[in-house]
C-alpha cells in the first residue's frame, strides 16, 4: 500500500505547490491524478518517485518511507527519455543489469512482444516514431515488475490513435504483475479509460479537490453510457476545480480596485 | 510505421558515394595537369615553381632513399607523444571541471587566460626548460592539443541532458555507473571531435616546432628545402604533412566510428 501523510512542498523560492496532501492507494490500484496546469501534480509525482524531497510530511509505500529512488518503483516520464546510444533491448534492459544475459534476453523480448515491438531489439531509439519510443519507455519501467509504477503525462505527446493503442499496451503489461499505478494526466478520457479511482486535483497551492471513483469492469468501452457518465463528472469537477480560484482573484482586482 | 523510419534513415548506397569521393579528385587533377603545362611551355619559373613531376621525382627519390620514412617517424612520433600528453590531460581536466562546480570555479578561468597566449609564444620558454631536443617539442604539441580537448570535454559534460541524467537516478545506479553507463556515452561524439580538433592543431604545432630547430622531421625538410633553394623539396614535405595529416585524422574517425553507430546523422539527407 502506498500512502501520503499531509504532504507539502515549497520550492525554494517561496511558491507552494502542494499543501498538505493525504491519499491513500490501494495494492494494484490505478490512480490518476487529473488536473489543470500548475496543480502540482507533477510535483506529486516527483517526490513519490523520490527525485525531490517534500518539505513536509511523508510518503509510504509498503511500510518504508520513500525519501529516494526505489528499485520496485517504476517510472515512465513525460517523453521517452531513452539513451540513444543503446539499442532497444539495450534499453529495456538497462535495470536489468544484475541479472544473467539470458535471464535478462528473455525478459526483455518478452516486454517488447508486450508492447507490439517484438523483433524490434536491435534497432536504434532514433529509427523508432515517437509512439514506438514511449513504447520502449513503457517496457524499460514494466520489465524490473516494479510494485509501483509512476506515470507522468506519458501520451500526451502523441495522437489520438496512438494513445488509444498504447493504453491498450500498458494494461496488457499492467495484467502480468499487477503493479500499484499513479498516473498523472490532464486528459479526462485517459483517466477515465485506465484509472480505478481519480483524484481532482486543485492549483495554488496544489491540493486535492475532488475523487471519483471508477467500478467500470476492463475493457472499458468508450462509448457506453457509464464512460459517458463518468467522463462528464471528471469534466465538471476538473472545470469547477479552476472556478474555483476565480472568485479570490475577483475579490483580488476588487480590493485593487477600491485601492485605487 | 516503424519500418519507413528506417529507411529514411538508411545511407545511401555505396556507388553513389563511391562517385561524389571521386568528383573530389576531379579538380586538383585538373589543376596539377594545368600546372604541368604551363610549365613544360616555359611560360613559369620553374625554379620557384616546380612542375609536379618534378615534386614527385624528389617524393619519390625521398622514398627510396629511405629519407622520407625517417622524417615521418619523426614528425609522427613527435606528434603522437604530444597528442597523447595534451589530450591524457585536457580529457581530464575537462572532466574535472566539466563535473565539478568547485573545479570549475577554480581552474577554468586560469585555463582560459593561458588559452589566450598564443601557444608558440611559448616556444623560448620551453627551450630554456626542456632544452631544445625532444621535450620541448612534445611541450609545445600538447599545449596546442590541451585546449581544443579540454573545452570540448568541459562543455560535453556541462551540456548532458539533465532529464537522462535523472533516468539514471530512476534506476538507482551508483556515482561509479552513473559516469560509465551514462555521463561517458553521452559525452562520446563530443570528446571524439574534440580529439579531432586536437589532433588537427597537433600537426600544425609540430610543424612550428620543427621549423625552429630539428635535425629530422618533416619540419626541418621545408626548412632545408628553404635553404637549398629547393621548392621541390618544400612541396614534397607539405604533401607528406596532408597525406600524414589525412590518414591520422582517418585513423580516428576509423577507431571512433563504431562507437557512434547510434547517432542520428544527417549522412545523405542534405
Amino acid at each position: 500500500m502506498l500512502r501520503f501523510d499531509t504532504l507539502s512542498k515549497t520550492y525554494a523560492d517561496g511558491t507552494q505547490a502542494l499543501a498538505e496532501i493525504s491519499v491513500r492507494v490501494g495494492t494494484g490500484e490505478i490512480l490518476a491524478l487529473l488536473g489543470g496546469s500548475g496543480c502540482g501534480k507533477t510535483t506529486l509525482l516527483r517526490l513519490i518517485a523520490g527525485l525531490d524531497q517534500a518539505s513536509a510530511g511523508r510518503i509510504v509505500l509498503e511500510g518504508e518511507e520513500i525519501r529516494e529512488p526505489r528499485a520496485d518503483v517504476g517510472v515512465i516520464f513525460q517523453e521517452p527519455r531513452l539513451f540513444p546510444w543503446l539499442s532497444v533491448a539495450d534499453n529495456v534492459a538497462f535495470g536489468l543489469a544484475h541479472l544473467g544475459a539470458f535471464a535478462r534476453e528473455g525478459l526483455v523480448a518478452n516486454a517488447l512482444v508486450r508492447v507490439g515491438l517484438g523483433g524490434y531489439e536491435k534497432r536504434w531509439p532514433r529509427e523508432l516514431s515517437g509512439g514506438q519510443q514511449q513504447r520502449v519507455a513503457i517496457a524499460r519501467a514494466l520489465v524490473t515488475r516494479p510494485k509501483l509504477l509512476l506515470m507522468d503525462e506519458p501520451f500526451s505527446a502523441l495522437d489520438a490513435t496512438s494513445r488509444t493503442s498504447l493504453h491498450g499496451h500498458l494494461l496488457s503489461l499492467w495484467e502480468e504483475s499487477r503493479p500499484t499505478v499513479v498516473m498523472v494526466t490532464h486528459d479526462v478520457e485517459e483517466a477515465v479509460t485506465l484509472a480505478d479511482r481519480i483524484l481532482v486535483m486543485q492549483p495554488r497551492p496544489g491540493r486535492i479537490f475532488d475523487e471519483i471513483d471508477n467500478p467500470l469492469a476492463r475493457p472499458r468501452d468508450p462509448l457506453s453510457p457509464a464512460f459517458e457518465a463518468l467522463k462528464r463528472e471528471a469534466l465538471r469537477s476538473l472545470g469547477a476545480s479552476l472556478r474555483k480560484e476565480a472568485p479570490n482573484q475577483h475579490k483580488a482586482a476588487e480590493t485593487a480596485g477600491m485601492w485605487w | 510505421m516503424g519500418s519507413d523510419a528506417a529507411d529514411r534513415a538508411a545511407p545511401a548506397g555505396p556507388g553513389r558515394w563511391g562517385r561524389l569521393g571521386l568528383a573530389g579528385l576531379l579538380l586538383p587533377i585538373a589543376l596539377a595537369a594545368l600546372w604541368e603545362g604551363v610549365a613544360r611551355a616555359g611560360l613559369a619559373n620553374t625554379r620557384l615553381m616546380p612542375p609536379p613531376s618534378a615534386v614527385f621525382q624528389t617524393l619519390w627519390s625521398l622514398a627510396v632513399s629511405g629519407e622520407l620514412l625517417t622524417h615521418s617517424v619523426a614528425t609522427l612520433s613527435r606528434v603522437a607523444a604530444g597528442f597523447g600528453i595534451g589530450a591524457g590531460i585536457g580529457t581530464a581536466l575537462g572532466a574535472l571541471t566539466g563535473a565539478l562546480p568547485v573545479a570549475r570555479g577554480l581552474l577554468d578561468p586560469t585555463l582560459q587566460a593561458l588559452r589566450a597566449i598564443p601557444s608558440i609564444a611559448w616556444v623560448p620558454l620551453f627551450i630554456l626548460w626542456f632544452g631544445i631536443f625532444e621535450a620541448s617539442k612534445v611541450a609545445l604539441i600538447a599545449v596546442g592539443v590541451f585546449f581544443p580537448v579540454y573545452l570540448g570535454v568541459a562543455a560535453a559534460i556541462h551540456d548532458i541532458d539533465r532529464k537522462i541524467i535523472e533516468v539514471g537516478r530512476v534506476f538507482r545506479l551508483s556515482r561509479l555507473q552513473m559516469v560509465r553507463r551514462v555521463l561517458l556515452p553521452a559525452i562520446l561524439p563530443a570528446w571524439f571531435t574534440a580529439l579531432r580538433s586536437g589532433l588537427g592543431l597537433g600537426f600544425m604545432f609540430v610543424v612550428a616546432a620543427e621549423i625552429m630547430g630539428a635535425s629530422e622531421g618533416l619540419g626541418y625538410l621545408l626548412v632545408d628545402g628553404q635553404q637549398l633553394g629547393r621548392p621541390d623539396t618544400i612541396i614534397a614535405a607539405i604533401i607528406a604533412f596532408a597525406v600524414l595529416g589525412k590518414l591520422a585524422d582517418g585513423l580516428l574517425l576509423a577507431l571512433t566510428r563504431p562507437f557512434l553507430a547510434w547517432q542520428d546523422l544527417g549522412r545523405g539527407k542534405l
